[in-house]
């Protein structure tokens, strides 16, 4: 190995590139960048102000922060839902004004106050619901019409009614605990507002109407299509938002025991930039009430702390225009290139150094040499099937076969013409093999393992494992579980191929060649799964040896194929029997004559060798080109291959004519003949070997001869 | 369909026209002194002021946009402008300095509109709380800047025509030549084709995203042009007018005039008949002697009308709508 080859397997094998791009599939992402403003903004000016933490000055700030972030609140359900509210601070204004003209003018009982609030940001709501949600209006125009609106009419009354709200003396001691006292340790407005916080949350993540809200903010096309009541949703989600405001105007009242002409002034642009700056997307569907309280600290935080740094009219306004236009600038960018930047970096290839192999050119004279055998196989289904990976035969002599619709198909003994589906389970099945009882168990890629019965019922086995500790991207769930075999006493050794792709994103984990494949255990007994394995590249084929005490599993994108110990002194490690195979193998299975078959799904070329001792290269095609234009592993030839039970080459065969096997993933001998399935072909090759015993099956060297 | 809508929109055109006569055949019967001639230059000269800042807005509204921005940047610009020259800046690089800074607001709302994709209602919006607040808590000292004594800007608010004052004159020629730019420039034309369908209008090959630059820049110079009448006629400037409703009396004249919110559609003849409504019904309330506050209340009522009409009969193109497009 060269020095420079040594650096690149250290920078690439070393340095966990692939955690970025995992990290960046967590929906929490969306929540670092408002929480590190969060805390940078708190850091900031708590060490700026003097006393900025204590007790007597954070008590001021939480009841103000209280009222604000109950309207913060109102504001995030309507953007969930899809919209804007503009109009909370007159709602704001007008349910203060309501409270304190019931209770200081007309002087009725507090709690009738906070009815008259309620009603008036009810029913204020209800105005902005019907118009947005029932006449479809531009929400932004419309509530910021409805805002003028109502700060008219706020102003009007303020003026006409102030002097008498002066000179009324209605006290109230209830009044007075909410404006004043604290309970706990914190004001009413702070309790409320934190059960608001929990209510809203858990409505909008738990509830029906909740994801309603979600589904009409995430696509409203969609949401209708889905029966969803969209314009009634979007109805109610103003209508809340009323709520939330009318609750913060009458803690306001309560507060400040009266109503002036600044009460709720520029609220909407602070809750509009509070929502933002947290992280609740416009256009809707993308947020959370947690999002809008972190903003709504951010907001207040600054805003407040400006004030009491002593910069002068018209800073709030300066900072806010800011913030908003960086936050929702930040937002629209997230939103638009999140995935383009996770297509980028998600693949992310690491170095290795392919062994040097034998040849396999016909006439090489190496044990490997392919000829031309397999295109003189006849074919069953021609045209019919559409991917078969594997292929089985059933002690019936009936012949079956995934398709890539997600079907099993049965081809009808003894001539392979008539077909029927025998089970449709989804995904796609891969693997299979038959249990003692005669279940079909089958590998389903990007769902799991399954089992038919012969009555045709599908039942699914397992379709995780336990998750590890240090995994980033859960793990625990089968990617692409490929291909299983049984052994004596029941239990199912399946492979798992990769962790870091979905099954029909196998050729992405070939280029990025990061050893994620496993090899699991299930036991019928307690229906468990365990991982057996770990760390092998795309974990393929799995077959148990003719005596039952270990089990043969290739490893494809290494070329490789481990045996596993189930028993004797070895039991519990694997050892590796074919190193540096001209081929990638992938499903094995057993052979009449105490060998086994293995299938090349494709085979090396000096090119993609060379490749994989360039990983930087490979992050760059993936990076720049399309994918059409990528370098593969070539899949365009494959072919059988059978070895003994030491691991030792003993022929292969091919078709060199590429007309009918081109690739090969599986084979399967039947009283004499051998049935060929590929996953990109469109048929199963019936071949008649020479010289074999025409009476083995499969489920008798398995199980036994037929009961 | 193009029929059909320009069909409808003409009709719209007309029932405001028809209302605004009906309106001023009503307060020239019933109002006392609504005909004599000084209340009428006073209705256009009012108008005057508003239609200009319309004609801004009109152009962005229809490129499918809107400008939040455009009275702060009235304000703000002239209220910079005489703090400059009240503090001994020379006039030349006084106005180099504001118009630099003109250019530059309307440069960044018509770059974060067109090349970041953000709403062109959140992106005016936060650039004129900003350049509110920035220039106010940065760059003046009070609320209100006189104009120095003497200097041109003063005189300009003197000057008369007929007995006709001079921002009249200002609002008729910039009504022709947006007019023409409209109508009969090829980036005039572009507007109307990147408001009706922006995705089509890239498709077929026009720079949509310098369009909207354009725009911008446009709407926030016609604002500067603005505010120094503004400036003139009273010879100081108020910023506070940025919190007023002057804002919502633009879209007001602009949507009434019936340039759908949708884009696409509208021109220069919209702007003149919504603010000749808008001009008569303002100076009747005054006659009247309706207070200020109710005014608002008014104003704000008749917007909502106009725009739940506007809903109606501009109904959303969801295929076209953007993403975040509220």
């Amino acid at each position: 190995m060269t020095f420079r080859e040594r650096l690149q397997s250290w920078r690439y094998n070393l340095v966990p590139d692939h955690l970025v791009g995992e990290i960046l599939t967590k929906r929490w992402t969306d929540n670092a960048i408002p929480f590190l403003a969060l805390v940078a903004t708190l850091g900031v000016f708590g060490a700026i102000i003097p006393g900025f933490f204590k007790l007597s000055s954070l008590q001021e700030s939480t009841r103000q922060l209280g009222e604000f972030s109950m309207v913060v609140t109102g504001m995030t359900v309507v953007m969930l839902g899809g919209g804007i509210d503009l109009s909370v601070g007159s709602i704001f204004a007008l349910s203060c004004f309501s409270a304190v003209y019931v209770f200081f003018i007309l002087e009725q009982s507090i709690w009738l106050a906070l009815a008259a609030s309620l009603a008036t940001g009810l029913v204020f709501g209800a105005i902005n619901g019907y118009l947005v949600g029932y006449l479809r209006l531009r929400a932004f125009l419309t509530t910021l019409v409805t805002f003028i609106f109502g700060r008219a009419l706020f102003d009007i009354l303020v003026t006409t009614y102030a002097a008498d709200v002066q000179l009324s003396t209605a006290t109230s001691d209830v009044l007075d605990f909410i404006g004043d006292s604290t309970f706990w340790g914190l004001s009413v407005s702070v309790w409320l507002a934190i059960i608001l916080a929990i209510a809203t949350h858990v409505a909008l993540t738990r509830s029906r109407p909740g994801w309603h809200v979600l589904a009409v903010g995430g696509s409203r096309r969609s949401a209708h299509n889905a029966g969803i009541r969209v314009r009634r949703t979007v109805f109610m989600t103003y209508v809340f938002s009323g709520f939330c405001a009318s609750i913060g105007g009458f803690l306001i009242a309560c507060r400040l025991s009266g109503a002036g002409p600044g009460t709720g002034l520029n609220l909407e642009i602070m809750a509009l930039t509070a929502a933002v700056v947290g992280g609740v997307s416009l256009g809707g569907g993308r947020g959370s009430v947690i999002k809008g309280l972190m903003g709504a600290i951010i907001v207040l935080t600054m805003t407040n702390g400006l004030i009491r740094l002593g910069y002068g009219t018209g800073t709030n306004q300066m900072v806010l225009g800011i913030m908003l236009a960086v936050a929702v600038t930040i937002d629209i960018r997230w939103l638009k290139n999140r995935h383009k930047v996770l297509n980028e970096v998600y693949v992310a290839p690491v170095y290795l150094k392919m062994g040097k192999t034998q040849s396999s050119v016909p006439g090489s004279g190496t044990p490997y040499a392919l000829d031309n055998r397999l295109s003189a196989a006849d074919h069953i289904g021609l045209g019919e099937l559409e991917g078969p990976e594997d292929v089985i035969l059933d002690r019936d002599d009936n012949l079956y076969c995934g398709t890539r619709h997600g079907e099993i198909v049965r081809f009808f003994a003894p001539d392979y013409v008539r077909s029927e589906v025998f089970a449709h389970i989804g995904g796609f099945p891969l693997g299979l093999a038959f249990d003692k009882s005669g279940n079909l168990i089958s590998c389903v890629g990007a769902m799991g393992l399954y089992s038919v019965s012969p009555q045709r019922e599908v039942k699914r086995l397992s379709a995780e494992t336990s998750r590890s500790w240090t995994s980033i991207v859960d793990d625990a769930r089968l990617r692409d579980p490929n291909d299983c075999d049984i052994a004596p006493d029941g239990r199912i050794y399946f492979t798992d191929s990769t962790k870091r792709y979905d099954a029909h994103d196998w050729a992405l984990d070939s280029i990025e060649n990061r050893a994620t494949g496993r090899l699991l255990v299930y036991d019928p007994k307690d229906g468990s799964t365990k991982t057996l394995l770990d760390g092998y590249r795309y974990t393929n084929g799995v077959c148990m040896a003719h005596d039952g005490k270990s089990l043969f599993f290739a490893e494809s994108w290494a070329c490789r194929v481990h045996r596993y110990w189930l028993e004797g002194p070895k039991a519990g490690t694997a050892e590796c029997v074919i190193r540096d195979m001209p081929g990638y193998p992938d499903n094995i299975n057993r052979a009449s004559d105490g060998n086994y078959w293995m299938a090349w799904l494709g085979m090396r070329t000096p090119s993609f060798d060379l490749s994989l001792r360039h990983p930087d290269m490979r992050k760059r095609m993936t990076r720049r080109l399309p994918q059409d234009e990528w370098l593969f592993p070539n899949i365009n030839t494959g072919g059988v291959v059978k070895f003994n039970e030491k691991g030792g080459i003993v022929e292969a065969m091919g078709d060199l004519t590429g007309g009918a096997h081109p690739m090969v993933t599986s084979m399967r001998e039947h009283k004499g003949y051998l049935f060929v399935g590929g996953i990109l072909n469109n048929r199963i090759g019936c071949y008649k070997i020479a010289g074999a015993d025409p009476s083995w099956t499969s489920p008798a060297s398995y199980w036994g001869a037929k009961p | 369909m193009g029929g059909w809508l320009n069909f409808r929109s003409l009709n719209q055109e007309g029932i405001v026209f028809a209302i605004a006569v009906v309106l001023f055949v009503a307060a020239a019967i019933g109002l006392p002194g609504f005909i004599d001639p000084n209340n009428l230059v006073a209705i256009v000269r009012s108008v005057s002021v508003l239609g200009i800042l319309a004609l801004g807005m009109a152009v962005v509204i229809i490129g499918r946009g809107i400008d939040l921005s455009a009275v702060a940047i009235m304000a703000m610009s002239v209220a910079w402008y005489l703090q400059l020259l009240n503090t001994g800046t020379p006039d030349g690089l006084a106005f180099t300095y504001v118009l630099a800074g003109v250019l530059a607001i309307g440069l960044l709302n018509g770059f974060l509109v067109a090349y970041a994709d953000v709403p062109a209602i959140f992106v005016t919006l936060a650039t004129g709380s900003f350049v509110f607040g920035y220039v106010r808590s940065q760059l003046i000292t009070q609320d209100a800047v006189p104009v120095p004594q003497g200097h041109w800007v003063e005189l300009l608010g003197g000057l008369r025509f007929l007995d006709v004052p001079i921002e009249v004159f200002v609002f008729a020629g910039l009504a022709f030549l947006f007019f023409l730019f409209l109508r009969y420039t090829k980036w005039g034309r572009y507007i109307y084709f990147a408001g009706d369908n922006p995705v089509a209008a890239r498709n077929i090959g026009i720079p949509v995203r310098p369009m909207l630059v354009l725009r911008y820049v446009l709407s926030a110079f016609v604002a500067l042009i603005a505010g120094l009448l503004t400036a003139a006629s009273l010879h100081s400037i108020n910023t506070r007018v940025v919190n007023s409703t002057l804002l919502y009396d633009i879209v007001l004249v602009a949507v009434i005039g019936g340039i759908g919110l949708s884009g696409g559609r509208g021109g220069v003849r919209n702007v003149l008949v919504g603010a000749a409504l808008i001009g008569i019904l303002l100076n009747a309330m005054t006659i009247i002697d309706i207070p200020l506050l109710y005014q608002n209340l008014i104003k704000a009522a008749i917007l909502l009308g106009a725009i739940i009409v506007d809903g109606i009969i501009n109904p959303r193109d969801e295929q076209t709508a953007q993403q975040g497009d509220i």
